[in-house]
């Protein structure tokens, strides 16, 4: 049966967010939980050229988008991430999502300058798995707890105020010590007002579950969507560029039928039907898809 | 010919700081008041804003906190996302809900979501949020100019007016002027005492806008918030001009102006 009445499909309210996965599948880190498993060989998806980038700035602004999205990989491999993030910033308001192991101080300085030039905000993202090397280095790798950490330094010393996205790796009746020790930590380090968001537990299991397959049950049907909150949805107000085009979100990148257009315009014209199991955890977990979107915005399985 | 316009945003029961602003926005000689909602949240004594806008003609649109308070629906609809952030806001709003009278309820059951105006050839947009969504968060360092113009393009006024952020701020697109007329409720995270309205001056030549400072007795306000047993850290933003509550919602240059 594929009637409207049984059909999850899910047209663009509008279009929001515009992402770019800038350096592909790239990355300097090879993080177990990665969702799309970047590393630092995996070139299935491509960089983006700033000159792309630039074409697709131009294209947004006809669609009125509000907001700029860069994730990877890590999007500082990029050679030209300074430039493209100082173009963006012309036009309207960018965000990073990194895992701040490779941020240099003449970079952020520069980048610093560019937005206190600008009327808009550039935010960084830092992943972080948990508040000290023993829970995050199983997870992310020997030693990163130490350099994201260093990263977070620079930012600040740079005067951004980057948001830390800690995946919580404890029970929950420990969030207020481990919250409150961490931002201690982060005060040492001369971070004084620290931005701090947690993510649900389950996106470790969700991954497991990601990639150990769905039922056939666990499918959003046209019924469920009804007097749901669509916006809820990632794919109801945002789409991505990568170097095989326009897809329907950041998390589907890999499913073909995803890819939806080469240019943003038919892209974002095109309603997607919900038909993966991906899509049965975000309706079911709307935190999972706002990890790596925007509003409460914390970043998610691939930064 | 010229008509000036007083645009209060949030009061969030700041009834002190309401009286202030009626009275220099009369000072200036303003013909006409308005108020784009938010009348209730963060201070004391809901019931005591409304006499002064009834007694003064203000013209209020539906905010999402009116429509909360009109509607007894269970939260403010702010939109935070913060669980700090929602655990404060949820103090201020049951303190509101139980302390607006059933009179006070319907008439902002009854307010407008939106209302465009035409004075001297000139159409003017007054929303809470946003156009298209009542709890919009418009922060002046997130809204892209090109984005505006789509209500500009859509909608065919001159100028939008809105509030709900708490931070006032202006741009002028290609198509038309957008103006955050700040807030009267509680000061903006810029380390001064004072809140902010804003004036429209619309004549066949344009929209002339501007910011009014105005300052009011913040010492009584905390002393009366104390007495309904409302939260220290409200009472310390009202002292400080300090945000210490719904901060996650910041953008980072609003946030920054604190930081520098
Ligand atoms: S994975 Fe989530 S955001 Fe992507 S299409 Fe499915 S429901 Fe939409
Ligand atoms: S989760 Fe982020 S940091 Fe880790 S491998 Fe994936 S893209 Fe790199
Ligand atoms: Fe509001």
């Amino acid at each position: 049966m594929t009637s409207e009445s049984t059909t999850a499909r899910v047209t663009l309210s509008h279009l929001d967010e515009l992402w770019f996965q800038v350096t592909g599948t790239r990355c300097n880190l090879t993080c177990n939980h990665c969702f799309i498993s970047c590393s630092p060989h995996n070139n299935s998806f491509g960089f983006l050229s700033r000159t792309e980038i630039q074409n697709s700035l131009e294209e947004s602004k006809q669609l009125g988008v509000k907001g700029y999205y860069f994730t990877g990989g890590e999007p500082f491999l990029h050679s030209e991430m300074v430039e493209i993030l100082e173009d963006t910033l012309q036009i309207g308001p960018a965000t990073v999502l990194t895992n701040a192991t490779v941020l240099k101080d003449e970079w952020l300085q520069r980048l610093q300058q560019a937005q206190s030039e600008s009327r808009y905000s550039l935010e960084f993202r830092v992943s972080i798995d948990g508040f000290d090397a023993e829970t995050n280095d199983p997870i992310r790798g020997e030693g990163t707890f130490a350099r994201a950490i260093r990263g977070v330094e620079k930012l600040v010393h740079a005067g951004f105020l980057p948001i830390i996205t800690a995946t919580r790796t404890w029970k929950d009746s420990e969030d207020s010590s481990m919250l409150s020790g961490f931002i201690s930590m982060l005060k040492q380090r001369g971070y004084s007002q620290p931005r701090i968001k947690l993510l649900p537990t389950l996106k470790l299991g969700a991954e497991q579950n990601r990639s150990g397959g769905y039922s056939e049950q666990q499918r959003v049907t046209g019924a469920m969507l009804q007097d749901y909150d669509r916006s809820q949805l990632v794919c109801e107000h945002s789409r991505i560029v990568t170097d095989r085009g326009v897809h329907v979100c950041p998390i589907l990148i890999e499913s073909p039928d995803a890819l939806l257009s080469n240019d943003l315009t038919t892209a974002a014209q095109k309603p997607y039907t919900l038909s993966h199991g991906a899509c049965f955890t975000c309706y079911q977990y709307g935190a999972i898809c706002s990890n790596i979107s925007t509003g409460s915005g914390p970043s998610g399985a691939s930064s | 010919m010229s008509v000036r316009l007083a645009l209060f945003g949030g009061i969030y029961n700041n009834y002190l700081a309401l009286e202030a602003a009626l009275k220099a926005a009369k000072a200036l000689g303003v013909d006409e008041y308005y108020c784009l909602g938010d009348i209730g949240a963060f201070g004391p004594f809901p019931d005591r804003s409304f006499p002064l806008l009834y007694e003064n003609q203000v013209h209020c649109i539906q905010g999402n906190y009116d429509d909360s308070i009109g509607n007894q629906l269970d939260n403010c609809q702010c939109g935070y996302t913060d669980p700090r952030d929602n655990y404060f806001a949820q103090i201020s709003y049951d303190y509101t809900l139980e302390n607006t009278n059933a009179d006070n309820q319907k008439f902002l059951r009854g307010l407008e979501k939106e209302r465009v105006l035409k004075i001297e050839e000139q159409k003017i947009l007054l929303c809470h949020g946003s156009p298209r969504k009542t709890n919009e968060f418009l922060w002046e360092s997130t809204t892209p100019l090109h984005f505006l113009e789509l209500f500009f393009h859509q909608r065919e006024v001159d100028c939008i007016a809105g509030t709900h952020t708490g931070i006032k701020w202006h741009a002028n697109t290609s198509l038309g002027q957008f103006v955050n007329v700040g807030v009267l409720g509680r000061p903006e995270n810029d380390g001064t005492t004072n809140v902010w309205f804003t004036t429209l001056d619309i004549s066949r030549d344009g929209i002339q806008h501007n910011f009014h400072p105005v300052v009011y007795d913040y010492d009584r306000l905390s002393r009366e918030m104390q007495l309904e047993g409302l939260p220290d850290e409200f009472i310390e933003t009202i002292q400080t001009g300090r945000w210490t509550t719904c901060l996650e919602v910041l953008p980072q240059k609003e946030r920054q102006r604190l930081n520098h």
